[in-house]
């Protein structure tokens, strides 16, 4: 009980002395390195319904996906996007560029423990709680869309 | 002179000394404060020339015991035991390094704290006349742990601010009844403290209160204070950390002042980026062998006392939401009289 006390002082106190971190200069960073990603992905889709006339919209979004999930691979294999990501925080991770990151970095990291147990297993170690709630998320509209 | 005071504390009236030591760091270390005074420092590929880090951080573990045998100017064959421990699961560091030398071998684990541990176990050994020379050592390597306790490397995330960095490299002592160097004359062993805290980005607010306890426990066993040392170090509390150890300790009637440092935030220059500062097994070993021991050597300090804490938590266990337990070791180390 005493001990209870004790550590509920301590944590309060380390709370206390944590200097607060100020969140605009963040804030800041990740609105403009995500509004430009954005833009980017904006400036695929537009160009190829431009250059490809026969491409229809839906298409064109999934190549934009596409380009934008190689590029963020394609980083992250140079050992660039680590950094751009430790500088714009949520700015790359909400874009489907950080989801790409989240596969592709494992995958580089437990390649030397084999390409089943070491890479193929580990890929989702961090997409695969965002895959699954996904789908769970997903299941449960289907559930109310079929009797609603 | 009593061998034990007090239920922590043993003295070695024998003087086991510290008569070789090396310390190996990384590139990044490399370009911190210590630059000088690293026995050796792998300017550009922290790969060590190995396929994989796990091997690169055994490379700096089989380095740096040669480095301090040669140092001792002994023989592989004039060491009689090899005791080292890392952080890595099952301390693979360690052990596999040991692999490749013909000296028994114990490995130990203390966590960060297992520089100080291995020393005092040594010296303990040492002065019982069991052996006559024991070579300890430790490791720690930036890439091998963000992988196993953190996220990959090339993740994008952000660092939490209370984080630290681990610290590259590998730092190892010869403690020998025979030879000449700092003499190593008690050690106070320290018991687990565990005040509670969760977060596993806050090491230093973890191992603080270990810290607290061991220091209060060695100045009432050797009744001294902390005025009575040139040199009281911890081993990686990191900013956040030993200010609330000078807190803590402040509370309880000891007042550290300008002779307490912190090797987490000796090690690193400011613009590194390292957050709170170094962290690892390295972090307190690179630092004792490279200046720490250099003025001892010189005279320039003639009495450290030297505390490593550890958190000893796995990643199993803060899964499963448990708090981190932390550890703290202290040896007294004098230096050679000028």
């Amino acid at each position: 009980m005493q001990e209870q006390e004790r550590n509920k002082r301590y944590n309060a106190y380390v709370e206390a002395k944590i200097a607060k971190t100020h969140a605009w200069p963040s804030l800041f960073n990740s609105f403009w390195v995500g509004g430009l990603i954005c833009t980017f992905g904006q400036l695929c889709n537009d160009l190829i319904l431009l250059w490809f006339p026969s491409v229809s919209t839906q298409s064109a979004w999934a190549y934009t996906l596409i380009i934008l999930i190689f590029l963020a691979s394609f980083l992250t294999g140079l050992g660039v996007f680590d950094k751009i990501g430790a500088f714009a925080g949520a700015g790359t991770i909400v874009p489907i560029t950080g989801f790409s990151n989240s596969i592709t970095s494992p995958a580089v990291e437990f390649k030397n423990e084999g390409i089943i147990f070491g890479m193929c297993a580990k890929m989702f170690i961090i997409a695969g709680p965002v895959i699954v709630s996904g789908t769970v998320a997903s299941m449960i509209v289907g559930l109310i869309y079929l009797f609603v | 002179m009593e061998r034990k005071r007090g239920n922590q504390t043993v003295f070695f009236n024998n003087k086991p000394k510290i008569i070789g030591h090396y310390s190996i760091v990384g590139p990044k270390e490399g370009k911190g404060n210590l630059r000088n005074y690293f026995s050796e420092i792998e300017e550009k590929d922290d790969f060590f020339g190995q396929e994989t880090y796990e091997k690169a951080e055994r490379v700096m573990i089989e380095r740096a015991l040669d480095g301090a045998i040669k140092s001792a100017n002994a023989k592989y064959s004039d060491v009689h035991l090899f005791m080292a421990g890392d952080l890595l699961n099952q301390i693979i560091s360690s052990s596999y390094a040991a692999r490749s030398f013909d000296i028994p071998y114990v490995g130990v684990f203390g966590a960060c704290s297992t520089m100080v541990e291995s020393l005092a176990l040594s010296a303990c050994l040492v002065d019982g006349g069991h052996f006559d020379t024991i070579a300890c050592a430790t490791s720690s390597h930036f890439s091998t742990a963000e992988r196993q306790f953190r996220f990959p490397l090339e993740l994008g995330n952000q660092r939490p601010p209370t984080s630290q960095w681990t610290v590259t490299g590998s730092g190892a002592d010869i403690v020998s009844i025979k030879g000449n160097g700092p003499i190593i004359t008690c050690a106070t062993f320290g018991k687990v403290t565990d005040y509670g805290i969760g977060d596993v980005n806050n090491m230093g607010a973890a191992m603080a209160p270990a810290a607290m306890n061991t220091l209060i426990a060695h100045f009432k066993d050797t009744n001294t204070t902390p005025k009575d040392y040139d040199l009281i170090l911890s081993g990686d509390l990191g900013k956040l950390g030993s200010e609330i150890l000078i807190d803590l300790m402040e509370e309880q009637g000891y007042k550290l002042g300008l002779n307490y440092k912190d090797c987490g935030q000796i090690i690193y220059k400011r613009n590194q980026n390292v957050l709170m500062g170094g962290s690892g097994c390295a972090c307190s070993a690179t630092v004792f062998n490279s200046i720490i021991m250099k003025k001892l050597l010189t005279g320039e300090l003639k009495k450290v006392l030297f505390m490593a804490t550890g958190a000893l938590l796995s990643t199993t266990s803060s899964q499963q939401g448990d708090t981190v337990p932390g550890i703290a070791h202290a040896v007294v180390i004098e230096g050679v009289k000028k």
